[in-house]
């Protein structure tokens, strides 16, 4: 605190290859356990695990709670936490089922698979959604009721009232441009996903390089140019190659010729045409990409991000907590809607025990994702790849015939493991949060 | 420069200028408790008035209405003259009334310049927050105030205290702060740095700004305030000036709650 601290640092002799390329560690991690974990379960399963095929259902399977997942770490670094968001994706859902396949199609006749219809309902969910969660945030912000108190109501009252809605019956079919959304029923294709796939590499670069002059124009300390080469290449790869993954899962032959019939045509000898990209796929790339904006880029962001760090500095810094209390919970039950969208697309029905237990999968993603339960701290990245965590050990353990119990026991473990190994991270980094 | 504001705040007071803050007849209670009780202070420019007494004084949250953290049950704020309206925060913002609490009130997870505009990012054409503009506005003005601050891009947590504070008056400094609260500013700081705030006091004084002072420490107001205003049970046991009185005057002040002879007898 006297004057040695304040004295300019030597300059380290050597820094380390991670520190070079300035990554973050903990995600490295968090890539290393995810591959090491891929690599076991393939080997188990005869290669079947790291197949096309089970990569794509994986990757579909993870959508809905890793969408939720983004919207939980911001309650989370508010130092809150959200219970309802099964429950609210349950309502949500119940909502635009009843709307698609009773409201719009009889009492308003406009029939069934009217283009409008999948419109209206998803405008529709997404706003109860939103008022959910924004009331939600009103109880906790305005009123002074602890987020946990209030969720854990919202867990059985938004549930039952979706059961009550729907007098607890499955509600299907549902329309088919809504089934697009939930995963191997809307592909775009080989074409469209490698184009999609360049934009991004394109504009991921784009960005990188702009930062880097803006650090340089302003005279900043900008990390080596064959550093931030290496850093763009991975960025590269990782996008391209996990196309190459989707677009590798071919459309079974039966289902193409079913397709080709549809439209009259006869499918040629020997076509073979990947999946690609599916749209599910694609709301959560989206999803992630704009969050990241809002969690790094915007005021919104930085007032959560402070408000965790330090709510009394926050307050004083004339942030007005209680309305960003609401605007977060407003966030997550837009997102809880959101993945009631894909979740019953891909279930192409509304079930009573739609999202059972996903407020649980869900703060353990945040969690094994580096979001700090004490708040202040937490990547969207990390949370998408905790859900991938997840759900890649709760399927291989599947593929390999692992007993449900044990699966379940397996998943708590690892959830109370991932946490303990972040903690002595930190404690070793001598971070205080 | 106009003749009026080379004019020191003894002559001002003399002169009758209308002072930069009058706190009228503050009154403040806690469920019954009177924190502050029919309390009145004034602050010209280019002064600086200590806020002493015990703890629960009431001397904080006399100041806190000020800065908008607490609302007056009763009584009447004047800056410049003018009847102010404070009711949060940010209202005190818009009257350049600027507050460095002793608890240091950063965000530990966010960087020196997140802190800094804390509340008051500047933003690009699209209204995104522009770290890289606020990095630089941030090197600048720390490069006057603690010219050995280096650690821009980590966490304030990963700061000693000294550079904690420098900080926090950065940001009281680069939104030209008219008046500033300095609540307990050396509290956490080493014998230099508490040096480097006290020199920082003499810069913003001679640039007009009017400072309220809180601190336990009567060394420390003896050698900062050209007044002091003692507090006891939420009660104003006077104002004096600083040059006629002694250490000795000051803490009989604030443990007996009675005026000094010499002024008492005036």
């Amino acid at each position: 605190m006297t004057e040695t601290t304040s004295q300019p640092i030597p300059s380290q002799p050597k820094r380390n290859l991670f520190q070079q390329l300035d990554l973050d560690v903990r995600l490295l991690g968090m890539i290393g356990a995810f591959v090491i974990l891929c690599i076991g379960f393939n080997i188990l399963t005869d290669g079947r695990f790291l197949s096309p095929r089970n990569l794509f259902n994986l990757t579909i399977q993870t959508v809905s709670v890793a969408i939720m997942a983004t919207g939980m770490v911001f309650v989370i670094v508010m130092r809150h936490i959200d219970l309802s968001v099964g429950g609210v994706l349950a309502v949500s859902s119940a909502v635009m089922a009843l709307v698609q396949t009773k409201l719009l199609p009889t009492y308003l006749g406009l029939g069934f698979d009217n283009p409008l219809t999948w419109i209206i309902a998803i405008a529709i969910g997404l706003c109860i959604g939103t008022l959910i969660g924004a009331f939600q945030g009103w109880l906790i912000g305005y009123q002074g009721v602890p987020a946990f108190i209030v969720t854990l109501g919202g867990f059985l009252v938004w549930r039952n009232s979706g059961w009550l809605f729907t007098s607890g019956q499955t509600i299907g079919p549902l329309d088919k441009n809504f089934l697009t959304l939930g995963g191997v029923n809307g592909t775009m294709g080989e074409a469209v996903s490698w184009a999609i796939g360049i934009v991004a590499v394109a504009v991921s670069l784009w960005a990188m390089i702009s930062s880097r002059r803006g650090r340089i124009s302003h005279g900043f300390p900008a990390k080596p140019a064959w550093a931030e080469g290496v850093v763009m290449g991975i960025v590269t790869a990782a996008i391209l190659g996990f196309v190459w993954i989707l677009n590798s899962y071919d459309i079974p032959t039966r289902k193409l010729q079913r397709m080709f019939e549809a439209k009259g045509e006869v499918m040629p000898e020997g076509l073979q045409v990947g999946y690609g990209l599916p749209i599910s796929v694609l709301i959560l790339i989206v999803t992630a990409i704009v969050m990241t904006i809002v969690a790094r880029r915007t005021r919104l962001g930085r007032y959560i991000f402070a408000t965790g760090g330090n709510p009394d500095a926050a307050e004083l810094s004339g942030i007005n907590i209680r309305f960003l209390t609401v605007k977060v919970f407003a966030i997550m039950g837009f997102l809880c809607a959101l993945s009631a969208v894909v979740a019953s697309a891909r279930l192409q029905n509304h079930t009573n025990d739609i999202g059972t237990l996903d407020e649980l999968r869900v703060i353990a993603a945040a969690v094994i994702g580096g979001t700090a339960l004490a708040g202040g701290a937490g990547t969207i990245y990390g949370a998408i790849l905790g859900a991938l965590v997840m759900q890649s050990l709760q399927s291989g353990m599947a593929m390999v015939g692992v007993d449900a119990p044990l699966q379940n026991i397996v998943v708590g473990s690892v959830l109370v493991l991932a946490v303990w190994l972040d903690i002595q991270y930190r404690k070793r980094m001598g971070a205080k949060l | 420069m106009t003749a009026s504001d080379t004019k020191s705040a003894k002559q001002r007071r003399a002169d009758g200028d209308t002072p930069l803050v009058e706190l009228k007849d503050i009154c403040v209670s806690f469920g019954g408790i009177h924190a502050v009780d029919h309390v009145s202070v004034d602050l010209h420019p280019g002064e600086v008035v200590g806020l002493l007494g015990h703890n629960g004084a009431g001397k904080s949250t006399l100041i806190k209405v000020l800065s908008g953290a607490y609302q007056m049950d009763s009584g009447e704020i004047r800056i410049n003259g003018d009847k102010a309206v404070i009711t949060n925060p940010r209202d005190a913002r818009t009257y350049n009334v600027e507050t460095i609490y002793q608890t240091l009130a950063l965000a530990d997870n966010l960087d020196a310049a997140s802190n800094l505009f804390l509340g008051r990012e500047l933003t690009t054409k699209v209204g995104l927050v522009d770290d890289a503009a606020m990095e630089a506005e941030c090197r600048k003005i720390m490069g006057g105030l603690n010219p050995n601050f280096r650690k821009f891009s980590e966490p304030v947590s990963a700061l000693s205290g000294g550079q904690r504070q420098s900080v926090a008056i950065a940001r009281a400094v680069y939104f030209n702060a008219k008046i500033l609260i300095m609540d307990e500013p050396t509290a956490a700081l080493g014998p230099q740095e508490t040096q480097m705030v006290a020199e920082l006091i003499q810069k913003l004084k001679a640039q007009g700004i009017g400072i309220f002072l809180i601190d336990h420490d009567v060394h420390a107001v003896m050698e900062l305030c050209d007044r002091a205003s003692v507090m006891k049970n939420g009660q104003m046991v006077g104002t004096v000036n600083i040059d006629e009185v002694t250490d000795d005057d000051l803490l009989s002040m604030i443990i007996l709650g009675k005026m000094p002879a010499q002024i008492a007898a005036e």
